[in-house]
């Protein structure tokens, strides 16, 4: 069993503070990706899980054991790392077998073993190469290799597809999570990428500026973004947020030209309380004006080939919106926008914190 | 690279010029100087000389004292290099591993390269002094056990110290140039996969340290035949009895002191060959060295 457990953690270096309070568990043999844009802190918290970084605030706990002050090797955690950080000197079955030779197994058995592990990640023609002399691919299967070998409870991945090419990519996302699947190791995934998020991951941590936004199922994290910083974040093109005002009444937002937006009576805001409303693009749909369409300016559009991306403005406020259909406004023309009443994500305007978040059902609940 | 390329040729000629003297006065002047001198027998207060062909040599190979004086250049070279190497690379590992104050480290090693030799050799002329200082207090426990001025051996130990006192400076700086260049994802990959910190040097770093290594050996090697002479004439002046008459100090003492100077000379052209092979090799081999993507 490696549950990992995160409690309170927290970085210095020196008096910066980079990361703090960030608590979750990571359940035995489940898949976690920790998303987040470059300086978020992430790959800090996948590296102080391995024990490359002192852990300065609280604790984490891999398999019920505290490991704040164990060294990496007695940690029982493999790594893929960015640049695939492999042995230059060493062929590529000195570099699969290192772990096991430092272990101490006899050759015999070692030799057995690189064999079987090389097999299945398909690298057996390129046993006898150094590292320089494979392509990106093939030394991130080295990686992975070197990885898995050890039999790990624990999986590190710290951005390992971001030197990869578009497509290898996708092809090395589904070997990751096939190899998760046969070995069922517990996976921790560092990334910046949001599709590599969404496909991979059992859940989803989306972190920000050295704290956790939001943890949840892709699905969760999609739908019901917890705050305007993930809604921004995840989902292309981006959500759409319209700054307003909840009427007196309570059951919708007054935008600054004047429109309203209908809520749903799950939504409870204070009256007058200022808000962000949040519409995903692809759930908007072009429509003539009138009959409760929010009325919009036409921009200009984007050629998508399955679609078109439509940029639009209500007032000052850009709002794009993904449609199927391909239409020939002109510039300046107003177009009609229809929505879902669910579709609405409504956000408080100071804190950014989605409203509903606590009517949210079960499931969606932080498992933290 | 940016080149500047001159329309006039005079231009260029001129500002060579400077750098092209210096080089002519104090390199290929004496050089063909000592080269003809080589082969003609010269009077030690000057007034003609005699073309004497390959005898001058041939005397130096025949002469016993000419190679214990090869022989322990060698062992000087030889020992000296592999003292300054691996104390240097010894101490370039802790300061690469940033261990406390490291910082101070770097300045304080690298300080005694920018001391002369004779200085470093009066240094040590003190700390080996057997009428002073540690070892003045260990011939008064055991009387005459340290002695270099009268024991040979501990001559040769004592020039072979502050040679490699002088020389872990450089080495240094080379060995932590090349260990900080090793990615630190490598060594984190290796404690990964639960190699120590010394497992990590030697499977790791020393074998991605070679090409530095025979860089090193090369130059250190070159130097100790060449500029040990400042560390023997201050400290052991070639004595007692030849025991630390190097190479380079046997050329200074038999043209200087006992006037030979075809012979000296001769001695020079050997010495010369000597470290243009070295240099040859360095270029050979230390360019064209595996180098790891």
């Amino acid at each position: 069993m490696a549950e990992i457990a995160i409690r309170n953690a927290g970085k210095t270096y020196g008096k910066t503070r980079i990361m703090q309070d960030v608590s979750l568990v990571i359940n035995n043999g489940e898949f976690v990706v920790i998303l987040g844009p470059s300086g978020c802190g992430k790959s800090t918290l996948l590296r102080m899980i391995a024990g490359l970084e002192d852990i300065t605030d609280g604790e984490i706990a891999i398999g019920g054991q505290v490991v704040n002050r164990l060294e990496p090797r007695e940690r029982g955690c493999a790594m893929v790392f960015q640049n695939y950080a492999l042995y230059p000197h060493m062929t590529v079955a000195e570099n699969i077998g290192y772990a096991l030779k430092v272990a101490g197994m006899p050759k015999a058995d070692r030799l057995a073993k690189v064999a079987a592990t090389a097999q299945s990640v398909g690298l057996t023609e390129f046993l006898d190469r150094k590292p320089g002399q494979l392509s990106g691919g093939q030394r991130q299967r080295v990686a992975m290799a070197r990885a898995i070998i050890r039999e790990p409870k624990v999986f590190l991945f710290d951005e390992p597809l971001s030197n990869l090419d578009a497509k290898l990519r996708v092809q090395m996302r589904h070997e990751i999570r096939r190899i998760h699947n046969q070995i069922s190791a517990t996976s921790v995934f560092v990334t910046h990428d949001q599709h590599e998020g969404m496909t991979l991951a059992d859940r989803l941590v989306v972190m920000n500026k050295g704290t956790i936004e939001q943890i949840g199922t892709p699905e969760e994290v999609y739908d019901r973004p917890a705050s305007v910083y993930v809604a921004g974040f995840i989902g292309s093109p981006a959500m759409n947020f319209l700054p307003g005002r909840v009427t007196d009444s309570r059951s919708a937002v007054v935008l600054d030209d004047g429109q309203t937006i209908p809520l749903v009576s799950a939504i409870k805001p204070a009256a007058g309380q200022m808000v962000q409303i949040g519409l995903r693009p692809e759930k908007l749909t072009l429509a003539p004006l009138g009959g409760g369409a929010l009325a919009a300016r036409f921009e200009f559009a984007e050629e998508l080939g399955s679609g078109r991306l439509y940029h639009l403005k209500i007032e000052d406020v850009p709002v794009s919106v993904m449609a199927a259909e391909k239409h020939s406004f002109v510039e300046g023309q107003t177009i009609g926008l229809r929505f879902p009443n669910d579709a609405v994500h409504v956000f408080d305007g100071a804190s950014g914190l989605r409203l509903d978040l606590h009517h949210a059902p079960a499931a969606a609940l932080v498992s933290a | 690279m940016r080149r500047a390329y001159f329309k006039t040729s005079w231009i260029a000629a001129l500002l060579l010029a400077p750098q092209l003297l210096i080089i002519f006065v104090f390199f290929y002047w004496p050089s063909a100087q000592a080269v003809y001198w080589a082969f003609t027998l010269e009077q030690p207060w000057g007034g003609g000389n005699t073309w004497v062909g390959f005898d001058n040599f041939r005397n130096i190979l025949s002469d016993p004292y000419y190679w214990s004086s090869v022989r322990v250049s060698l062992i000087y070279a030889v020992a000296a290099t592999a003292l300054a190497m691996g104390m240097s690379l010894i101490l370039a590992m802790f300061v690469d591993r940033q261990l406390a104050g490291y910082k101070a480290y770097r300045v304080a090693l690298i300080w005694p390269y920018a001391i002369a030799a004779p200085a470093v050799g009066l240094a040590f002329r003190f700390i080996f002094n057997p009428n002073a200082g540690i070892f003045s207090y260990v011939n008064t426990v055991i009387p005459g056990l340290w002695d270099p001025t009268q024991i040979g051996w501990q001559a040769v130990v004592t020039i072979i110290l502050a040679g490699a006192w002088k020389h872990v400076a450089y080495s240094f700086i080379f060995f932590l140039a090349a260990l900080q260049s090793i990615p630190r994802s490598l060594t984190e990959a290796a404690a990964m996969d639960g190699a120590r910190p010394l497992r990590r040097m030697v499977d790791l770093q020393l074998p991605l340290l070679t090409p530095t290594v025979f860089f090193l050996f090369v130059i250190n090697i070159t130097d100790s035949f060449t500029d040990s002479f400042g560390i023997v004439d201050t400290l052991t002046g070639g004595g007692p009895f030849r025991a630390t008459d190097l190479m380079v100090y046997k050329i200074y003492s038999d043209g200087f002191r006992g006037f030979d100077y075809s012979g000296a000379a001769a001695q020079s052209i050997i010495l010369m060959v000597l470290v243009m092979a070295l240099t040859f090799v360095q270029f050979r081999y230390v360019e064209r060295r595996v180098h790891y993507t």
